[in-house]
């Protein structure tokens, strides 16, 4: 009896540990994007983003002296600022390479020919010289800062919004959405319709479309790509969002009948003939009973699909083209990819960008993938 | 009238014949019963009254219109089904206004119905409700009321209560049979392999026994009359002893010899061929008393087994002739040791005897 609760138990902590892993798996990498999104890229390539909230502290390249010089009591004095945009904390600071951290703020280094320079905390500095600094090389400050946590939205403006930089992830954002939404709608309303009908209408040949769709269920779509193609353009439908439309709800029709066939099939069989008998015809049978109780199939085939055709490129870019003005997400991605390879903020911006919207479907959605809409109806329940 | 004509009905699933051509007439306002073992076809000749199942040959009259090709909802019936089938997303309410509201009726009609199949069936507190908030008893109360509100010409019930515990399951058969008494020109028909929900409900019986009708009668009449074996063995609780005989001499009454070689007369009418034949003799277990004195016994044997119920005592009796042992019910209670012989005598009126056949010789 010990023997196999102590086995279950260690199959329970099995269990626990992998999704723990799982979920570590998934989230870290989420994190990080989102994370690395929101700073800038300075902060990006000095620091990963774990250390994202806590106070920083790094060697800041030499800034040069610089500033107008004023005379005071016959000593020539220049004043400036190293960090005028940033509140960073000056710790240690210092005038050659050699020794970047020989002084501490406030300490008043001896320069040549008889002036002095001093750093402020916060990065204030003052040189000071019995001669003009006319014509002479100005030293230059190295020193170690310490900043705190930053967070800037400025990616994000400039992702969405700002027509030069990561130009028209916004416009792909919405392109995207166009492409995805109908292709996630149409097919389901189709296939519920034809689900209902292949699970309770009776009619000749019924075993047949069924066993055609399940046939369907493995023809991969790349074989199918050009012949439509070719017809979208006999038909003069062309390249654009209704033929996207089309390829989309055509490639997802054979999963989502098959799914929503089988669920539809399994709901109990006394419900609908009671409806029958209390007067419904096929189509209120449908639309008053069957579809409420296979919201959880349909809810969950609209996660997958809404996925598939958010994430897609190769349908999009076969029937939708790379022009600017159409371009979807994951086309614009590969595109920054070539173009913006270096600049890691905007990517990661991007990248959150279209991860974002799947995320919130998934979690919208997710209660409805547990099944439990049956519960009292039949006996048991 | 709205009664029920069933004319040479039949149904085949395919090659298959399930129903071998029933006749049956039912008048306006009766409670019928069809009971029958597991799989004799009750549910599918409902179902074919129902309209949810195609009538493969044969006539269906309902109030004297032909319905074979009518679907359900036309036909002025309304179902009640063993697994509840309650509309699982929808309020008691709705549950039970769905068929007005699919045949549009006033909202406020819709009301009153709902509401007095409510008050009828004691749902009032529970209208808001949806299914899965209710018990097993108030879920096929709301199935009843579902069909209350369809002011149905006939209710079907198939095995209502079987889902039920067995207290439940007693009272929700009182209801209904209340129920059939505040309506009294509702036909209802019932279907069940319980013969206690059988004989307590039924005004008539329909035994069935793979798609044949074996009897119809009333409870009482299948009781004391059952026309052959089967329907002699199916009802009545512990089942009647059949015990094999010849036949002896026939006449007015009708002698017949027993395995282990005596003799008894029983008060029934015989014709002439039959001497000599194989026939069966049959008594039930509660008609069974034990001899008195050293009157000839009509049976005995050795009792193998004693069961002390209180009111009641179960005496299984090992007979010559009969593989399983003879059970005799006799009230009060009784010892005996197992191993012996016990004498056991019936009244000659309790008597039954069915021919090679297996018919009883009062319905030759
Ligand atoms: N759809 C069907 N196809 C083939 N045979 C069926 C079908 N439905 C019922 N049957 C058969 O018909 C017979 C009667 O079934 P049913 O009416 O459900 O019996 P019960 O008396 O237990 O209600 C059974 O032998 C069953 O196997
Ligand atoms: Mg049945």
């Amino acid at each position: 009896m010990s023997f196999f609760t102590r086995k279950k138990s260690a199959l329970v902590w099995a269990v626990h540990l992998s999704v723990l892993l799982l979920v570590a798996v998934w989230l870290f990498p989420t994190l990080g994007l989102f994370v690395s999104s929101f700073r800038t890229s300075d902060q990006i390539s000095t620091s990963g983003w774990w250390s994202a909230l806590s106070t920083q502290t790094r060697q800041v390249p030499a800034i040069r002296v610089a500033g107008d010089e004023k005379e005071v009591n016959g000593r020539f004095i220049i004043t400036g600022e190293l960090f005028p945009d940033t509140d960073a904390k000056i710790t240690a600071w210092g005038t050659s390479s050699r020794d970047p951290a020989a002084y501490k703020p406030d300490e008043v280094a001896e320069l040549r020919s008889g002036a002095t320079l001093t750093v402020s905390p916060t990065g204030g500095y003052t040189l000071d010289g019995p001669e003009s600094f006319e014509g002479q090389r100005l030293p230059r400050i190295f020193s170690t800062a310490t900043s705190p946590p930053e967070f800037t939205l400025e990616n994000y403006r400039n992702v969405l919004f700002s027509s030069t930089a990561a130009s028209g992830v916004g416009q792909s954002f919405i392109n995207t959405l166009t492409v995805a939404i109908p292709a996630t709608i149409i097919p389901i309303l189709i296939a519920a319709f034809a689900a209902y009908a292949l699970a309770w209408m009776n009619f000749p040949g019924r075993a047949l479309l069924v066993a055609a769709v399940v046939g369907l269920l493995v023809v991969p779509l790349q074989l199918a790509l050009i012949p439509l193609l070719q017809l979208h353009n006999a038909v003069g439908i062309g390249k654009g969002y209704l033929g996207v439309w089309l390829a989309h709800t055509g490639f997802g029709l054979p999963l989502a009948i098959y799914l929503l066939r089988n669920y539809i099939v399994g709901l109990p069989r006394d419900i609908i003939e009671s409806a029958r008998v209390d007067g419904a015809t096929d189509f209120e049978i449908f639309v008053k009973i069957v579809l409420p109780l296979s919201f959880p199939a349909l809810a969950s085939f609209a996660i997958f699909q809404f996925l598939w055709t958010w994430n897609d490129l190769l349908v999009a870019l076969v029937f939708l083209g790379t022009d600017d003005d159409t371009l979807v997400l994951t086309g614009r991605l590969v595109n920054l990819l070539g173009s913006r390879g270096g600049d890691w903020e905007i990517l990661a911006t991007s990248a959150f960008v279209s991860i974002a919207v799947p995320l919130v479907v998934f979690f919208a959605l997710q209660r409805y993938l547990v099944r439990g809409l049956l519960a009292g109806s039949v006996k048991g329940g | 009238m709205a009664g029920l004509a069933l004319k040479q009905i039949r149904k085949s699933y395919g090659p298959v014949d399930v129903i071998h051509g029933v006749d049956l007439d039912i008048d306006e306002g009766e409670f019928i019963v069809f009971v029958g073992p597991s799989g004799c076809g009750k549910s599918t000749l409902l179902r074919m009254i129902a309209g949810l199942e195609t009538i493969s040959g044969g006539e269906l009259h309902i109030d004297g219109q032909l319905v074979n090709d009518i679907p359900p909802s036309m036909r002025g019936i309304a179902m009640v089904f063993q697994s509840y089938a309650l509309y699982p997303h929808m309020t008691v309410f709705d549950n039970m206004a769905f068929g007005m509201r699919i045949a549009k009726a006033d909202a406020a009609e819709i009301k009153r119905r709902v509401g007095e199949a409510a008050e009828i069936l004691q749902l009032e507190p529970y209208l808001d409700r949806l299914p899965k908030a209710l018990s097993g008893g108030q879920r096929q109360r709301v199935a009843i009321g579902r069909a209350i509100v369809r002011n149905p010409k006939v209710f079907l019930f198939d095995e209502p209560l079987s889902n039920l515990d067995a207290a439940l399951r007693v009272a929700t058969r009182i209801e209904i049979a209340k129920l059939h008494e505040s309506m009294p020109s509702s036909t209802m028909i019932y279907v069940t392999h319980d013969q206690v929900e059988a004989m307590t409900l039924a005004d008539r019986i329909v035994v069935l026994s793979a798609g044949n009708i074996e009897q119809v009668g009333s409870p009482l009449g299948l009781y004391d009359n059952p026309r052959n074996l089967f329907v002699a063995q199916f009802i009545g609780s512990p089942a009647m002893n059949i015990v094999p005989a010849k036949i002896v001499k026939t006449g007015t009454k009708t002698t017949i010899e027993l395995p282990d070689g005596g003799k008894v007369v029983a008060p029934i009418k015989s014709g002439s061929a039959l001497e000599g034949s194989n026939a069966s003799f049959g008594i039930r277990p509660e008609d069974l008393s034990i001899v008195d004195g050293d009157k000839k016994p009509v049976l005995q044997g050795q009792v193998s087994l004693v069961e002390s119920l209180g009111e009641v005592t179960m005496i299984y009796v090992d007979i010559e002739g009969r593989d399983e042992p003879l059970v005799a019910k006799l009230a009060g209670t009784h010892m005996f040791e197992r191993g012996s012989t016990i004498k056991l005598t019936a009244e000659p009126e309790k008597m039954h005897v069915f021919d090679s056949e297996g018919i009883s010789l009062q319905h030759l």
